[in-house]
């Protein structure tokens, strides 16, 4: 077949500029052939290389006693004691998901599933963080069906519980939905598998589906802006198969038991390429690729397409020759393929052969080693201008202004579709805070969240990166969970525009602070850059997951409220209505400063709910919406109404951080106070608990009534 | 007192349903689908949820087919007992053990949530410790739970008490509400709703955990 001739037009078309492109001819000292531009163009689009957020990403705490592996690998790696290790991350695929909701979401559940299994652990839990366009916008349902749709459908079966995520709307996201996806495994601490491959002459290994077309030239069309040619991106979508998933990490499982594995990689961006170079470099070794024995699904395919094919559920494996035979039967058991395609070599080669033609001969360790690093130019975001005149609004029209969106509205439409008891450990299905999963076989339980709130880091990049952090520490803290460590999962616009770039680099330094002061370093993560569409971009969106230990069931806090509790707050209300909720649902504005976080009491707080957990019945962070969402979505979890004295906007509706609802008896409340007045941590009895109504300082209405608006609203407006 | 769980390659509920019969002191086998035998002295076969063959062609259709359903079924002909939990249930029907067929939900959603269960009858080694009319709460998560039978086959149902459980607020379109049923025998029981996702505390809930204990009951050696 005749190859196409190196044309600037093609090498624009694979996303690679000018200047890149001379940096290609220098490494290999000749032109390329169509299949090494092919290569160079995986290895260096934003989305593998991380060219323009690696100089911010260095700068994130990566690293604590708890921490086995940190970013790097798959996935991150955590000790969680007894010799067992929680393995975790998040990561974007939002350019897919907004060209084929369905697909796009499945397969980025699929690519999350299969980075923590190839790391050696077992998939125990999901969750996601999705943002879409307005409600009203005319693409808004149809991607809400299918991003729901398609992460239900790969995760159900697979089987691995959806246990928390979050869901929001803003007319930023119309042309650009966001959908990252997490996964958490569990693991031997001292059974973990890592890429870095070893040894020479060492057999490289295919393994899982068979390679077709689909998805070639995915993540380099996850690294551009879209424009009005989307719809001629469709077929850079992969398509998913989890019941190949399924069967592939049962495998790959039973495999790392016999000892057969040297190193192993999951093939996701970029395929066969991205995860060939990296065994390699890791392990400062060449690999050869013959390319014929490839399992293919389609025929005629050129060396091209195969490196950068994206088809699923695949694996390369560098192995120990001698456990083949053993290896070749766990596969055929499962009905997978199993092929040698290649070697490890001692020069510093990725050469990849098709028949007796040399397709492409490059520097190995260069295609990630002198990978363009961009310190990209950018401005500090400008403090928003202040707050102005907030009028006066009655509580419960408040109330019911956010209960009525679906950014506040209950998401059971959503979860319901996913499966979130399979494994029977889920001992906290999503629906009020952090989801909970008991590890198998102990009473130790894991604590899972995922927070960030968009409008705070559009108008303060560095509080709304805090802020994240901080809500993920609160909402761990709420079930009783001592925070671990997190991922970051890191949505901007086009890093190229110097304020954009701002919101990044102000966002990371947020993160980087928080994550230090609360101990939850950043143990693996994404970024996911150019969410543009005709020039306009995403709201930052840097989600955080993180994930928290407790050491039995009794350490869990309850949200059962029940008749006669008291209501209690715990730390500073200074009535922050800048960039809040109430401001966005009931005025339409999104104005003023974010609020600020201060770390140190967030740590405070956290520790002194932690330390008292025995005299509270029930917990929930405060977060958008404040004191009265709060208190309205505690109550109405537990069927019981409640009442709230002030009706004072800023102490209702006011969003301040560090702090937390509580609920629990009179005795329990004295004594809750008693222990903060001694330790200088604030708190308030703020109303308590009971009867039918809701009642907001003077303004009150049935429980029923705001129930009824708060489980249908997100379904009339895009289900 | 042994209990043989069957892994399809897409089961992903026979683990949570073999702790849930070793909690009540069965010694349990894990049956892989290409095996074309069972192991001898089975008391009770588990069919458990999950996708087994991907749910291709029709949820059960091709696991109904494969060599460790023979198997399956000639111990329901012989008398033996067997439990089928969501994709079992479906595997069943689809074997032709158990009658009618389980459609897309109506609301063409999958749905994951605990839902009430009435306990329909208890004369059955399953539900023998349960009250008749008795409310019970477990959880359903599935897309094609939406039971039919013809009407001369409701009515042989009926008949023979062979409903075993019904929906207090049907979920899923199910004819009749049914959410599980007997074998003519009463010894092979089908369901939808999980009763191994609500056996322990931990799970919330533990209306599952009679249904296992009242098997151990009947089956544990005199």
């Amino acid at each position: 077949m005749q190859e196409p001739a190196i044309t600037p037009e093609l090498i624009e078309s694979h996303g690679l500029k000018p200047e890149e492109y001379d940096r290609i001819l220098d490494i290999i000292g000749r032109e390329p052939t169509f299949t090494e531009l092919g290569i160079f163009s995986a290895m260096w689009n934003e989305h593998c290389s991380y060219k323009s957020s690696k100089k911010w990403l260095r700068t994130l705490p990566t690293e604590g006693p708890q921490v086995i592996c940190g970013p790097g690998e798959n996935a991150g790696v955590v000790d969680i004691g007894d010799g067992q290790a929680v393995v975790f991350k998040m990561e974007s695929h939002n350019h897919p998901s907004y060209i084929e909701p369905y697909q796009g979401a499945a397969t980025g559940v699929g690519g999350i599933l299969r980075d923590v299994f190839t790391m050696g652990a077992r998939p125990i839990a999901a969750m996601n963080s999705l943002s879409f366009g307005a409600p009203d916008h005319p693409k808004t349902r149809h991607l809400v069906h299918g991003v729901v749709e398609g992460i239900g459908g790969y995760g159900n079966c697979f089987g691995v519980p959806t246990v928390g995520g979050e869901v929001r709307f803003h007319p930023a996201y119309n042309g650009n939905c966001l959908v990252n996806a997490f996964a958490a495994g569990l693991a031997d601490a001292d059974k973990i598998f890592y890429s870095a491959a070893s040894g020479v002459g060492m057999p490289v290994v295919y393994l899982g589906a068979k390679t077709g077309r689909d998805g070639v030239g995915g993540a380099t069309m996850a690294s551009a802006e879209f424009d009005d040619t989307i719809e001629e991106k469709r077929p850079t979508v992969q398509v998913g198969d989890p019941f190949t998933e399924k069967r592939l990490m049962e495998a790959c499982l039973e495999l790392m038991q016999t000892g057969a594995v040297i190193s192993i990689q999951d093939m996701g961006a970029a395929g066969l390429t991205c995860s060939a170079v990296e065994m390699g470099d890791k392990g400062g070794l060449g690999v050869k690729l013959q390319l014929d024995h490839v399992p293919q699904r389609e025929e005629g395919m050129t060396a091209y397409e195969m490196m950068l094919s994206e088809s699923q559920e695949r694996m390369l494996m560098v192995l120990r020759p001698e456990k083949e035979a053993q290896a070749r039967a766990v596969f055929e058991k499962w009905d997978l393929d199993f092929a040698i395609v290649g070697e490890t070599i001692a020069e510093d080669r990725f050469l990849i052969m098709q028949g007796n033609e040399v397709k492409a001969d490059l520097p190995l360790s260069k295609l990630s080693s002198e990978a363009p690093e961009y310190d990209r130019p950018w401005v500090p975001t400008p403090a928003p201008a202040p707050l102005g005149e907030v009028p006066q609004v009655d509580p419960i029209d408040g109330l019911r202004a956010l209960i009525g969106s679906p950014n506040h509205a209950a998401k059971q439409w959503v979860y319901e579709q996913y499966d979130t008891m399979v494994m029977a450990d889920t001992a906290r299905t999503p629906g009020l805070g952090a989801g909970i999963v008991r590890v198998h076989g102990t009473d130790k339980h894991l604590a899972f969240t995922s927070d960030v709130t968009p409008r705070y880091v559009r108008a303060n990049p560095v509080e709304g990166g805090k802020q994240a952090v901080a809500e993920a520490y609160r909402n761990l803290t709420a079930v009783g969970a001592k925070p671990l460590a997190s991922t970051d999962n890191l949505n901007f616009g086009n890093p190229e525009k110097p304020d954009i770039m701002g919101q990044f680099v102000g966002a990371i330094q947020g993160i980087g602070a928080a994550c230090k002061a609360l101990d939850m370093p950043i143990v693996s993560g994404n970024v996911s850059l150019y969410n543009e569409t005709d020039g306009e971009a995403i709201l930052p969106t840097p989600t955080i997951a993180a994930v928290g230990l407790l050491a039995s069931a009794d350490e869990i806090i309850g949200t059962q409220v029940r008749d006669g509790h008291v209501a209690l707050v715990i730390g500073e209300t200074t009535g922050h209505l800048g960039q809040s909720a109430l401001l966005a649902e009931v005025f339409n504005r999104e104005e003023g400063d974010a609020p600020h976080v201060d770390l140190e009491a967030e740590r405070r707080h956290g520790d002194f709910i932690r330390a008292h957990r025995e005299w509270i019945a029930a917990c929930t962070d405060l977060s958008d919406g404040g004191l009265a969402l709060a208190a309205f979505e505690l109550a109405e979890g537990s069927g019981v109404g409640v009442q709230i004295d002030t009706d004072d906007m800023g102490q209702l509706f006011g969003e301040d951080q560090a702090r937390y609802l509580i609920a629990c008896n009179f005795d329990q409340a004295e004594a809750l106070m008693a222990a903060a007045g001694q330790e200088g941590v604030p708190i308030q009895a703020v109303g308590r608990f009971g009867g039918d109504t809701v009642r907001l300082g003077g303004s009150e209405a049935p429980l029923e009534e705001l129930s009824r608006l708060y489980r249908t609203a997100f379904e009339a407006a895009v289900g | 007192m042994r209990a043989a769980v069957v892994v399809f390659p897409g089961s992903n509920c026979d683990r949570d349903l073999a702790v849930a019969f070793e909690r009540v002191g069965f010694d349990v086998t894990m049956v892989w689908h290409k095996e074309t035998g069972l192991p001898e002295g089975v008391d009770i076969v588990g069919v458990p949820g999950g996708f087994s063959y991907g749910d291709y062609l029709r949820c059960g259709a091709i696991a109904a087919r494969s060599p460790v359903c023979k198997a399956i079924v000639s111990h329901a002909e012989r008398g033996g007992y067997v439990l089928g939990i969501c994709n079992g249930f479906q595997i069943l029907t689809e074997t032709g053990i158990l009658p009618g067929a389980l459609l897309r939900n109506a609301g063409l959603k999958y749905i994951c949530r605990t839902v009430g269960l009435r306990v329909e009858t208890t004369d059955s080694a399953f539900t023998r410790e349960y009250e008749k009319g008795q409310v019970i709460r477990i959880p359903i998560a599935h897309h094609d739970g939406n039971y039919y039978a013809d009407d001369a086959t409701l009515e042989r149902l009926r008949a023979e008490d062979r409903i075993a459980f019904t929906y207090t607020e049907n979920p899923n379109g199910s004819v009749a509400d049914i959410a599980g049923i007997l074998s003519p025998n009463r010894r092979v029981l089908g369901m939808m709703p999980h009763p191994e996702r609500a056996a322990d505390s931990g799970h919330g809930g533990t209306d599952g955990l009679a249904l296992f204990r009242a098997l151990a009951g009947v089956l544990a050696p005199a």
